[in-house]
């Protein structure tokens, strides 16, 4: 069994699970945190995407034990209080979602995004959105809104 | 997910220690390959030795024209390194397409080449670089180091601590994708140094990463595309599967060859 | 800002998703949940001998080790197909027998034959390994043509030589007669590729027994749990209607494959049973790919006939279907009126006829996936018709136009009768706004850098709302397809709208509402969506094709008209005002002409207190209804794509698409929207991407996302989507229905470009790089020889 330490959400939460728990497993049934969801066993959807100190990840590509000792963020986590994160805002204003089980990692890949993007001065353009989710799938929207979201909070962030 | 053991080495020494003591562990570093294997059932190792945590095998170090990268730098720490953009920006182009952003903030350069998948993209830059892998046991050119498929010169409790390389005069990778995995069906490295042309391949080849002599010779002489679509691709080398036969896939070879060149110009 | 008919309403439903508060299936942990672990089998097609549990009964967190022999012992009855289909000498189809867990035989690869419970996920897959099944390795066929072989293994005993059904339609000796006669006939054989749907949310299902009340729970990721229920218990026996609650939660994407009732929600039911533990199993996406329900796999030949005058004179299709391994919920509906009766498509034609058969392979199931032998009609006539343009030497839009149907209703060869309608409108829309004009420039332009620029156009129809219950009936259907409602006015003037549609991604929670805002001029955050639950909605058909807006808001409209009537009655009386002079508007009840008035939340008070009620009317404010729609709707559009093609890579570019819809009535353009550009990409993907590929012994070569290409945000491009609108007569709100269509008119449109684009027609599905680079290599060593 291993002991795990993380700060969730700015919560500092602990467990022991079993050491092959995988750090999605131990968000959603441990803390009990849902919103962060499984499309699929390869890491390739995207769905499961939260934040391991300050950047975007994979939470079923990795273990709890090795996020041990990190701060995670996860969808819960994003909004201040009441107040939705810009890009929580423009994903319900683009009409970005449908079915809104990709729209978690969708919404967390896509923060991490425009912060990479604004660190680094560059310019985040249809183009470079598009190739920028190439870890995110999404079947209901035809990423048409998604795109806008981003671009939306982007002008906002 | 088979039952697993994890711990977090210290130091590479540390890590080696640990190896020892388990019965059949690995070592694991940004682990999106071994835990998407694990999860799949394909490989059961009975412990993990987590090698991210170790700080002297971290960062990008640069001395004139020499690039050391330490074995556990992230994919994303290569692509968006300045310093290491202005001296070769065609390893930091290669790092910033390697998966997608989630899977960049995670993989290493180290793990990335000791599993050695023959579609990833390092392996070519490694052999066009004309790189040193260096190990806790050793230093070996990347030609030596890549063995086959999967395959690699690492032993048990070996560990890559970084691989260095001269930045070449110019050099450009570009790369085919899978559409549906995103790895290379074809990615191909080209680097000058001198008078000297190496073209690296990925993705395509039957048996794994491997370097282009043809085209080598012709781009020694004649730094051009056209040099490049002249050069014979042998179709009995390449891989064939349902994404794309041998016969396009020796003509992506190519194709990404002339590609490159022109993008090194 | 209005939010009626009409009006862009952002989403209700938005708020829980995009914080991470929507309550999905796998997201329900009940008490004492225990966790299914499937032993499948790896073989196409096996003779089961033997199954060795007891490795796996005694491993740690061991509930139960249940197989298919038990699950039958318990009176647990096959898996049904819903829709009876007769072959042309009157017999009926051929239906294998399908447990839920295989008992003698498993058919495809990933065929259950047992299942672990354990206490955990991890044990259950453990012990789930631990199984040993003793299999004896069959002779496999895997496509059509394999198995309708002389010889060919047979898969069921019921179906001699793996022939389902042999179905026809039209009339076969003036459509040969046509066709003989005709100046010109474009021929072609055209597949319709497999496709495995992928909804974003895996299948899920928590089912839980409770002993002291003899009562069971399942929630599901069903799409219809109304049908779910009617079905688990009329045919599978797992438990009577009334002990039986199946809610269908949050569900993230169906597209189809979520209709059916699989057999793991049927074993898991059983399970909890067997075990008293609560039960849940949640595919991994591996998973999701062998056993739901796969979509397409057609194979046609079809002749077109055309007079001197280049029109259509005849239509005759020879269509073979791949059903796969067991015959799914309404799998023998897709390829014959689901698909068959649309192939008249926007033109007027005469003469049709159109043979089906359909075949059992070792292959996973296949059922409707978004569209449901609509786009395998749309995708042969709309080839067919490009390419007898450029046959014939005129413009693609100018052939269409000759043959475009015109006046309205329009009764067709094949069963339908379109019942409204402007194609011209639409193509001209399209064209205007893809400048179809100014097309050439931009191909020499792209010819400029090397790059090989097409344009495609696709005129599609479809039939949604499935439809008169009667009509239905008498083609073989087991259910109505009916939908109902219910309006529960509150004391306060709030609203509970019950309806038997489910939302799965479409936006219920947020249009059905409009309706209310538009009838009585109440916010819409006064009215509140039941859906999904058994136990709250006394009966619903669901949501599948297209139905939803004008089946399900049909049957609304229908209780609205009650609940108005009699809040009418009731403000008349309490108003002292003649029942024919009250009108309902922002809010409030008025006497016209006067400054008389209630508001709405005091007639609605008034029902409740029911002090002074008109003499001899119940108490209350609470209406229902059911609307059996009267015909199919026929929604209808042209889309128009344009590509640039990389002719060193075969790569495919699409630089624009363009839609122009009719939909009828639009309750929420940005909705509607969002069901168009996301039918467009699944219509894309499988025009350029998607493929389910088996190899030669049945193994699924694309059994994961590594290996079947979704299609992601950089294979896409923005699309321009434009309405134009002909008012369906057939339903109180003249919808047509909009979720179907993108999926059905745009793979045509993207084969046509990219077929006018590399100059050869010879082109299938999925158009991959690959393909693309050997059909232009094709077509140079043709051109070359020439």
């Amino acid at each position: 069994m291993a002991s795990v330490s993380i700060k969730v959400n700015g919560k500092d939460v602990s467990g022991e699970v079993e050491d092959r728990t995988l750090l999605v497993e131990f968000i959603r049934e441990n803390l009990r945190l849902t919103g962060t969801h499984v499309g699929c066993d390869t890491s390739q959807c995207g769905a499961c995407v939260v934040h391991m100190d300050g950047k975007a990840i994979k939470s079923c590509s990795i273990l709890a034990a090795q996020a041990n000792g990190s701060e995670i963020t996860t969808i819960e986590g994003l909004a201040n209080g009441s107040e939705l994160h810009p890009m929580q805002t423009a994903f319900k204003e683009n009409h970005g979602l449908q079915c809104g089980f990709c729209t978690p990692g969708m919404i967390m890949a896509a923060t991490d995004m425009v912060r990479r993007y604004k660190e680094s001065g560059r310019e985040l353009d249809e183009t470079a959105i598009r190739e920028e989710l190439e870890g995110n799938i999404c079947r209901c929207t035809g990423y048409h809104n998604i795109v806008k979201s981003i671009q939306d909070a982007a002008s906002k962030m | 997910m088979y039952e697993t053991v994890y711990h977090r080495a210290t130091s590479t020494d540390d890590a080696v220690a640990k190896m020892a003591e388990a019965e059949d562990a690995k070592f694991v570093s940004g682990g999106m390959t071994l835990i998407p294997t694990m999860k799949q059932r394909l490989a059961a190792p009975s412990d993990l030795i987590d090698l991210r945590h170790i700080d002297a095998m971290k960062g990008i170090a640069i001395d004139g024209k020499k690039v050391t990268i330490g074995a556990a730098t992230t994919h994303a720490e290569v692509a968006s390194s300045s310093e290491l953009a202005d001296l070769c920006p065609a390893i930091c182009n290669l790092a910033g397409h390697i998966g997608d952003p989630h899977v960049r903030h995670m993989g290493t350069i180290g793990g990335s080449i000791a599993n050695n998948d023959p579609a990833a993209d390092y392996p070519a830059a490694m052999i066009g670089l004309g790189a040193e892998i260096m190990t806790t046991k050793r230093t070996l050119p990347a030609e030596d180091f890549f063995v086959g498929m999967f395959e690699t010169a690492l032993e048990d409790d070996e560990i890559i601590t970084a691989v260095s390389f001269t930045a070449p005069d110019k050099a450009a990778y570009s790369k085919f994708p899978n559409p549906a995995s995103r790895y290379a069906m074809a990615g191909v490295f080209v680097a000058m140094n001198g008078g000297d042309a190496r073209v690296a391949v990925t993705g395509a080849g039957s048996d794994g990463v491997f370097r282009h002599t043809g085209m080598e010779d012709a781009l020694s002489s004649n730094w051009s595309a056209d040099a490049v679509s002249d050069a014979e691709v042998d179709e009995g080398d390449m891989l064939s599967d349902l994404h794309g036969d041998a016969r396009y896939r020796a003509n992506l070879v190519k194709v990404m060859a002339k590609r490159a060149v022109a993008a090194a110009g | 800002m209005s939010e009626g008919i009409g009006a862009r309403v952002l989403r209700k439903e938005d708020k829980r998703f995009i914080t991470g508060s929507g309550k999905y299936t796998d997201d329900v942990r009940e008490t004492n949940q225990c966790y299914a672990a499937f032993v499948r089998s790896p073989h196409a097609h096996a003779k089961i001998k033997g199954i060795n549990k007891s490795p796996a009964e005694g491993m740690p967190g061991v509930e139960a080790v249940l197989d298919g022999k038990q699950l039958t012992g318990d009176g647990i009855g096959n898996i049904i197909c819903g829709w009876m289909i007769h072959s042309k000498d009157g017999s009926p189809m051929k239906m294998g027998a399908w447990s839920a867990l295989a008992t003698e035989t498993a058919r495809y690869v990933g065929d259950a034959v047992a299942v672990v419970i354990a206490d955990s996920l991890a044990r259950a897959r453990a012990a789930a390994e631990a199984v040993e099944v003793d299999y004896e390795i069959l002779d496999a066929v895997i496509t059509t043509e394999q198995a309708l072989a002389d010889g060919a293994p047979q898969l069921h005993p019921e179906a001699p030589g793996n022939l389902i059904y042999d179905w026809e339609i039209g009339d076969k000796e003036p459509t040969e007669k046509a066709i003989a006669d005709a100046a010109y006939v474009c021929e072609m054989e055209i597949t319709n590729n497999r496709v495995a749907p992928n909804p974003m949310e895996p299948r899920s299902a928590v089912a839980t027994y409770s002993p002291s009340e003899d009562h069971y729970t399942l929630y599901t990721t069903s799409q219809n749990p109304h049908v779910a229920r009617l079905v688990l218990s009329a045919f599978y026996q797992v438990a009577p209607e009334h002990k039986l609650r199946v809610i269908a939660p949050d569900v993230g994407g169906g597209f189809g494959a979520k209709i059916y009732i699989y057999p793991e929600e049927i074993v898991c039911l059983w399970a909890s049973m067997k075990t008293r533990c609560s039960v849940k199993w949640t595919a991994d996406r591996s998973e999701a790919f062998l056993t739901d329900a796969h979509g397409r796999d057609h194979v046609s030949k079809a002749r077109m006939g055309f007079d001197k005058d280049n029109r259509i004179v005849g239509f005759q299709v020879d269509t073979i279907a791949n059903l796969g391994a067991y015959m799914s919920l309404f799998s023998s509906s897709v390829p014959t009126y689901l698909y068959a009766t649309l192939l008249s498509g926007q033109y007027d034609i005469a003469n049709i006829h159109c043979n089906v058969r359909t075949a059992y392979t070792n292959t996973t199931p296949v059922d409707a996936y978004r569209g449901a032998g609509r786009p395998e009609a749309c995708y042969l006539i709309e080839r067919m018709m490009e390419t007898a343009a450029r046959d014939l030497g005129i413009d693609p839009a100018e052939l269409r136009r000759k043959n475009f149907i015109r006046e309205f209703p329009h009764q067709t060869p094949v069963i339908m009768a379109y019942d409204s309608g402007d194609f011209e409108a639409n193509l001209e829309a399209a064209m205007k706004a893809a400048d179809y004009a100014g097309f050439e420039k931009r191909r020499s332009e792209s010819a400029s850098q090397g790059k090989l620029r097409g344009i495609g156009m696709s005129c599609y129809i479809e039939a949604c709302g499935i439809a008169p219950s009667a009509a239905v009936g008498s083609l073989g259907a087991g259910v109505g397809l009916w939908e109902s409602a219910e309006v529960r006015v509150n004391p306060v003037g709030t609203i509970e709208i019950l309806t038997g549609s489910h939302s799965h991604g479409q936006g219920h929670e947020t249009t059905f509402p409009q309706l209310v805002s538009d009838r009585f001029g109440l916010p819409s955050d006064n009215v509140q969506i039941v859906h999904g639950d058994t136990d709250k909605v006394q009966f619903g058909m669901g949501t599948y094709g297209s139905r939803s807006g004008a089946v399900g808001m049909s049957a609304i409209v229908k209780a609205l008209d009650k609940v108005e009537a009699k809040a009418k009655k009731i403000a008349a009386h309490m108003l002292e005002a003649s029942e024919g002079d009250i009108v309902i508007e922002d809010g409030e009840v008025k006497v016209a002409g006067t400054d008389k008035k209630l508001g709405w939340h005091e007639v609605c008070l008034g029902a409740y207190t029911a002090h002074n009620l008109p003499e001899g009317m119940e108490p209350g404010l609470k209406e229902g209804a059911f609307y059996d729609p009267s015909n199919f709707t026929f929604p209808a559009g042209c889309y128009i794509c344009e590509v640039e093609v990389d002719p060193e890579t075969g790569t495919t570019r699409i630089v624009q698409f363009v839609a122009s819809d009719d939909f009828g009535t639009i309750i929420n353009p940005m909705i509607v929207e969002g069901q168009v550009h996301g039918g467009i990409a699944q219509g894309v993907g499988q025009a350029l991407l998607e493929q389910a590929v088996y190899d030669e012994s049945g193994q699924l070569l694309t059994g994961s996302y590594m290996d079947y290409a979704m299609p992601r945000a950089d294979d896409l491009p923005s699309y321009m989507v434009s309405h134009e609108t002909t008012i369906c007569p057939g339903n109180p709100l003249g919808i047509k229905g909009c979720g179907e269509a993108g999926a059905i008119g745009s793979p045509p449109a993207v084969i046509n470009a990219i077929t006018n684009a590399i100059g050869n027609n010879a082109l299938s599905m999925p158009a991959t790089s690959a393909k693309v680079w050997q059909a232009i290599n094709a077509a140079n060593v043709k051109e070359a020889a020439e």
